[in-house]
């Protein structure tokens, strides 16, 4: 291990938002070439936390000090703070989807000879930083046709650029599949072998435990301790009780499935790219859901998971080709979303920031957006209604909020999530598809959307459940579909899957759809 | 957790939900407070805030639908060319065709409907974005006035000029006022109180604390103060004259347009469509329905406009409408309203509007030429949005918020998390069902 100097030290930081004292008292140590995680539960201020340090929030903003490599600083914007060698990768990646690898890594930074920019030196470099975060593929590649985990690389190959010192990563492997996830990670610790520290912030335990050295807790805007992962004997459930004051019992709700009768049913399902014509993003898939069950999808990331998703709900996504839904043995046609949350489905999008809210909103707007009509008179809508449903579902999602009038914007990520399951519960669906609907959500609140989900499911609803989590899908699926190229390759009783067949089938062809 | 009160909150108590409009009201006053003095009360005289009021109606009328149409992402450049077209082709239709007016005035609300179906398919069905198809309408509908008018002025009839040029008439006893506007200016008086009372109301109902009953009656009191003062200066202009007809529409789209992008499904549409297309339409939201219709009633309102402005000036020209467009867009922006949609009101943009005018008003009574109120125009433009962005680049609602940030703020005390998936699985559910109870 590297020799044991303080590299950086925040002391004291305190922040506050109107009406939200999201830090207080927090202070922060990290040693030079060490893995520090963070680890809190949604809106206990982690973020806020790296934004101070990384002078998204200025100097001035805050109360306390920041003193890096021995001298107290006073960043005023991200760029003195990549100036002295902090750099931040937020969860939503920050690159042009338009420009070339290249490009992306030298903006605002280009190197220039004779005043014009060297494009030829700067691929130079842009080969040998890529090299350094293992990835091959060619640098005018538009980043728009790599997928997010490669981004995510040159999104680190761009810090290197600048010299960092300390490398901040929020939630870098939350929108990552286990393979991409295990790449970062080594990276992360090939960047510590050659003395560069870094901060990251993950829900992922399991991660955390593999690769930190240290872990700070934070909950409620405190830190509550700092724990040495090797001489602390740290393990997950360890931080689990750092994170929510206790501990925590297994990692799903009991539940005894009471499943009925077949009751959706979507047959052969194909669905056209919406540019490339020759290409079939779903090809004659055939699902069944039956009342009280949770069905799992399982599938690589790009295998088609929510293109099949978004067509179903109202052809939201690619060309309609061929494929009839049946819903309580009648036939019906869903031709747009309207008429599919008509009928009683409804869509939880793994893009929550795109697809799912609108930023501008405030929370109980957000809440009953998809079903105004419930609330109404006529045109009008009912304030008084809205409140005090979007006041109960703050109550039982547990959203961290003063109040249901915060703009959704204002909220941590986990809680932007709940205001979206709230949304889509609120229009009391039939069918529920979730899209990865835990992505970037702490482990107690995860525990407690699985309890909803199982709740829903009690209720005699259909639960359909994409995620790239195997975990979560063994302990939550009665019938796990694994989709391979668009095509849906086998299904599999939840109680015999394991990972490994769910892998071969998620990773193969085979064509041998038992049918219930 | 929703005990604790903010700064913002106490703010909002008074001003209500939007600090960054009371900015601009702020500004009116300033700039109405800064005429008064300059042109030695000259700005706050009756004779000259009623020609106010009858000169900039139309401009404010075409910012009702421009914020609409802004809200929603796009903009709209026709709607001096829509009102100068619908203006001709109404002129023609009671000159020529012998149209009573009244049957005039509703044929020029369907000209403005079709022209508006025709931009809003257009927009809204064929993708091509609103500021192609109005930079079009805008040459068409020029071409259009020209063509049809043969570049001529067609004079409209007596009857039709009083939804331009009329005025509350006088009846009843000898007051020394104007007593249909003092009637008028009383009972808004007493709505606006009312309503004050119902939103208490209605906020106990919802909020465990409501605001303090101190700010709901100073808030009646100063809006009470206003209205009663302006009433009197209405009522008491030049016998013949009171408070405008054109002012009276004005009020009542007002409140009709005030209500729709506010409690409407419709407006809810608005806003979710300009705020993020894709949710909204993930949300079942039709959204080419909203563009549609914020299209269609754009034109509407521009040719509405269009019809008040031939019955003030008593006859419909070709250079009718000429730019307004850069007026109604400009109030709208000074209003709040933001360049990528999803943020505006009416009553921001009405206030907006009223800076505008006001200022003009007052350069031209200080006898300012129109080259430099142009150039003071567009200062003004540029530093409304300027300090706003930049307000909120700097994370601060407003100007009042600097002043107050300092204060403490209170700990919002989190419940210590239970994880008791079952107890609140169940009842998260129970929401679902919440209205038939
Ligand atoms: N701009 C803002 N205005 C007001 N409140 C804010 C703002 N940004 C964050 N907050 C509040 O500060 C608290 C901490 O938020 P933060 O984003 O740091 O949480 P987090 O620990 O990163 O959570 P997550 O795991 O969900 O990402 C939350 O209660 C959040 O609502
Ligand atoms: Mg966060």
């Amino acid at each position: 291990m590297a020799a044991e100097h303080v590299i950086l030290e925040m002391r004291s930081i305190t922040k506050e938002f109107p009406g939200v004292k999201a830090l207080s008292d927090v202070s922060l140590t990290v040693l030079a070439g060490e893995i520090h995680a963070i680890c809190g539960e949604n809106g206990a201020g982690k973020s806020t936390l790296m934004k101070v340090l990384s002078g998204v929030y200025p100097y001035g903003s805050y109360s306390g000090d920041i003193i890096f490599q021995g001298a107290e600083m006073r960043f005023k914007d991200i760029r003195s703070s990549e100036a002295a060698g902090i750099a931040i990768i937020h969860q939503e990646l920050a690159l042009i989807p338009e420009l070339s690898i290249t490009e992306n890594i030298f903006l605002g930074n280009e190197p220039t000879k004779w005043g014009a920019i060297d494009w030829i030196g700067a691929k130079r470099t842009a080969y040998e930083l890529l090299a350094r975060v293992g990835l091959r593929d060619d640098p005018d590649t538009q980043v728009k046709n790599i997928g997010v985990g490669k981004q995510q690389l040159v999104e680190i190959a761009k810090a290197l650029n600048k010299s960092v010192k300390v490398l901040i990563l929020d939630e870098p492997t939350a929108a990552l599949n286990e393979a991409d996830s295990q790449h970062l990670l080594d990276l992360i610790r090939g960047l510590k072998g050659k003395g560069i520290s870094s901060i990251m912030i993950s829900h992922k335990l399991n991660e955390i435990e593999q690769i930190a050295d240290s872990i700070t807790i934070i909950r409620d805007g405190r830190a509550i301790e700092t724990l040495d992962i090797a001489a602390d004997g740290v393990n997950e459930d360890r931080i689990i009780r750092g994170m929510v004051g206790r501990s925590l019992e297994g990692r799903f709700p009991d539940r005894t499935p009471q499943i009925g009768e077949v009751f959706f049913e979507v047959r052969d399902w194909t669905v056209q790219h919406p540019q490339v014509s020759e290409r079939m993003v779903v090809k004659g898939s055939t699902l069944t859901v039956r009342t009280g069950e949770i069905v799992g999808i399982a599938g690589l990331m790009g295998a088609g998971r929510t293109e099949l998703a978004m067509s179903i709900f109202g052809r939201s996504y690619g060309n309609f080709i061929s494929g009839r839904i049946f819903k309580d043995g009648k036939e019906i046609v869903l031709r747009n979303v309207g008429e599919a949350i008509e009928h009683g489905l409804a869509y939880v999008s793994e893009d929550r920031k795109a697809l799912g809210l609108n930023l501008l909103d405030d929370i109980k707007r957000s809440v009953v957006s998809a079903k105004l009509s419930k609330i109404s008179a006529g045109p009008v809508v009912n304030d008084a209604k809205e409140y005090s449903i979007a006041e109960e579902y703050r109550k039982n999602l547990r959203i961290k909020t003063p109040n249901v009038e915060m703009g959704v914007s204002k909220l941590s990520g986990g809680n932007q999530q709940k205001v979206v399951l709230a949304k889509w519960m609120f229009t009391d669906p039939d069918i529920l598809i979730l899209d990865e609907p835990t992505r970037g959500i702490d482990v107690g609140a995860k525990y407690e959307i699985y309890g909803i989900i199982q709740a829903l499911a009690a209720q005699g609803k259909g639960v359909i459940l994409i995620s790239s989590e195997l975990p979560e899908l063994l302990g939550l699926a009665d019938r796990i579909y694994t989709i391979f190229e668009g095509a849906i390759t086998d299904c599999i009783d939840g109680a015999d899957a394991d990972p490994e067949t769910l892998m071969k089938s998620m990773t193969s062809a085979k064509k041998k759809v038992r049918s219930i | 957790m929703s005990g604790n009160t903010t700064t913002t909150e106490k703010r909002k108590s008074i001003f209500g939900s939007n600090i960054r409009q009371f900015g601009i009201l702020f500004s009116l006053i300033a700039i109405i407070a800064l005429f008064q003095i300059l042109t030695g009360g000259l700005t706050l005289s009756p004779g000259n805030l009623i020609n106010l009021v009858s000169q900039y109606s139309y401009i404010l009328i075409l910012a009702i639908g421009m914020v609409m149409v802004i809200i929603a992402g796009h903009i709209d450049l026709s709607v001096g060319s829509v009102a100068a077209f619908a203006g001709i082709v109404v002129a023609t239709s009671m000159s020529q065709w012998n149209f009573p007016w009244p049957l005039a005035l509703l044929f020029g609300l369907l000209v403005g409907a079709a022209i508006g179906a025709w931009q809003g398919f257009w927009v809204a069905y064929i993708g091509v974005p609103a500021f192609i198809v109005t930079l079009a309408g805008m040459l068409i509908f020029r071409g259009g006035n020209q063509f049809f008018g043969n570049a001529n002025t067609v004079p409209v009839p007596e009857g039709f000029t009083v939804i331009g040029a009329g005025y509350l008439p006088e009846v009843g006893p000898t007051t020394g006022y104007n007593n249909l506007t003092l009637l008028l200016g009383f009972a808004i008086a007493i709505a606006i109180a009312v309503r004050e009372w119902r939103a208490r109301q209605v906020q106990k109902t919802m909020h465990s604390d409501s605001s303090p009953l101190w700010a709901s009656l100073v808030k009646i009191g100063l809006l009470d103060a206003v209205v009663i003062y302006a009433t009197f200066l209405f009522a008491g202009g030049r016998v013949g004259t009171s408070f405008p007809v054109s002012g009276i529409i004005l009020g009542v789209l007002v409140l009709f347009y005030s209500f729709v992008t506010r409690n409407t499904i419709l407006g809810r549409h608005i806003y979710a469509v300009g705020g993020n297309k894709l949710a909204a339409e993930l949300s079942g939201v039709n959204s080419r329905r909203v563009d549609f219709l914020v299209m269609m009633n754009m034109s509407i309102l521009s040719a509405l406009a269009g019809m008040i402005f031939v019955a003030r000036a008593g006859a419909s020209g070709p250079q009718d409408g000429l730019s307004w467009e850069l007026d109604a867009i400009a109030a709208v922006f000074i209003g709040g309203a933001a360049v990528s949609g999803g943020i505006g009101t009416v009553i921001g943009s009405i206030v907006g509007g009223l800076v505008m005018a006001v200022l003009n008003n007052g350069l031209q009574l200080l006898g300012v030429g129109s080259d430099l109120v142009q150039i003071i125009k567009g200062m003004v433009l540029l530093a409304a949005v300027g300090v706003d962005v930049w307000n909120k680049s700097q994370g601060r609602p407003s100007i009042i918020g600097l002043l107050t940030r300092k204060r403490k703020v209170t700990d919002p005390s989190t419940p210590p998390p239970v994880v008791r998936p079952d107890a609140g699985a169940s009842e998260t559910s129970r929401p679902a069902d919440l209205p038939s109870n």
